[in-house]
């Protein structure tokens, strides 16, 4: 009979997801997609700003949406009237995507022509931070019914996002919102964030997040090697 | 169901790591987890209990899970303190400009299997 075996590993959980987020990545930046992570609370207005985006966006770049949701498929519907070419990710009860999920979805979805990939990750503002991706880019949306004091309450989220965007700017009147105490909270925890605040309603603050999306396409692709997406690795 | 996504990422490392050392069952797998990693222990143990049950190789193996207390060292004044007790905040000098020394760890520390 076999001996027992004890066997050191001493490696983080999340290394394993995260090579394969960076193998990923790699993969978009030749193929010139940039894919941004969107992450935020339920009912932030992320379906809403996407389509006001795919609005202003569309005439001008390719772009593919995947909405992830637990089930439904409503939001998927809602964007691609909007131009996007969009697919509806079910995680299946899980809280949150992972590179893995990230990877099927983006051949599903076929990146193939498209310059920007918005990924609408399950709303919630805990694991999807702590999970890669792959994406290029990550922002959250905040929106003002919520509050200036979530930096506080969900600190890793503000410290991993590129741009946070505070959504829902037009209803600022009604609600005890500070947008200094924001960038204060924001700042304590990420130095180096944008903060933009916005209204998809009104059109608010959407021409530079609009530029910003522009300037980070133009960025990504700067830096592309022409060789095919899936690289011949995959089946 | 966090934890249930973290089992899953466990076994696809658990499953390599049987690959590569030839193992056919791992008995018992040692989790290095921090206090402040966001992953609770009770619901982990109930999902790795569930999903383990799905897999070959891991098919009866036992989690033990190693809490890790939480440590924060401050860059002003150089003295360390609980994470949990005091926050952000140096508890000794009061300076917003601490790190997390440990706490965070969700590791594989080693398996038993043959």
């Amino acid at each position: 009979m076999d001996k027992i075996k004890v066997i050191e590993v001493k490696e983080d959980v999340r290394a394993h997801n995260d090579r394969a987020a960076d193998a990923l990545r790699e993969r978009l930046r030749e193929q010139g997609t940039l894919l941004i992570n969107l992450m935020s609370s339920p009912g932030s207005g992320k379906t809403t700003l996407l389509s006001a985006t795919l609005d202003r966006l569309a005439s001008e770049l390719s772009i593919g949406v995947m909405e992830a949701d637990v089930d439904s498929d409503v939001d998927a519907h809602t964007v691609a009237e909007h131009g996007a070419r969009a697919i509806q990710l079910h995680t299946g009860g899980m809280c949150h995507l992972d590179a893995a999920m990230t990877e099927q979805g983006l051949r599903n979805l076929g990146v193939d022509g498209l310059d920007l990939v918005f990924l609408e990750n399950v709303g919630n503002l805990i694991c999807p931070a702590e999970f890669d991706t792959g994406a290029g880019a990550k922002v959250m949306i905040l929106s003002v019914p919520e509050g200036h004091d979530k930096p506080l309450k969900y600190p890793l989220m503000f410290e991993v996002s590129d741009l946070v965007l505070v959504s829902k700017m037009d209803v600022a009147p009604y609600f005890d919102f500070d947008l200094g105490e924001l960038e204060k909270n924001v700042r304590m925890r990420n130095p180096s964030a944008q903060i933009m605040p916005l209204s998809a309603k009104t059109g608010e603050g959407m021409d530079t997040w609009c530029a910003w999306l522009r300037s980070a396409v133009a960025n990504w692709k700067g830096v592309k090697r022409p060789r095919s997406f899936w690289g011949g690795q995959r089946d | 169901m966090h934890e249930l996504g973290i089992v899953f990422h466990m076994i696809e490392t658990l499953e390599e790591v049987a690959a590569s050392n030839e193992l056919s069952a791992i008995s018992k797998v040692t989790l290095n987890l921090g206090e402040v990693s966001g992953v609770l222990p009770d619901y982990l143990v109930d999902c790795w209990n569930w999903a383990v049950k799905r897999t070959e190789v891991l098919h009866d193996a036992v989690l033990d899970v190693m809490q890790i207390d939480a440590v924060t060292v401050c860059n002003d004044c150089g003295k360390t303190y609980p994470t949990v007790t005091y926050g952000k905040t140096c508890p000794h000098c009061g300076s917003p400009h601490t790190v997390l020394l440990r706490g965070n760890e969700i590791e594989i520390d080693s398996v038993e299997g043959m």
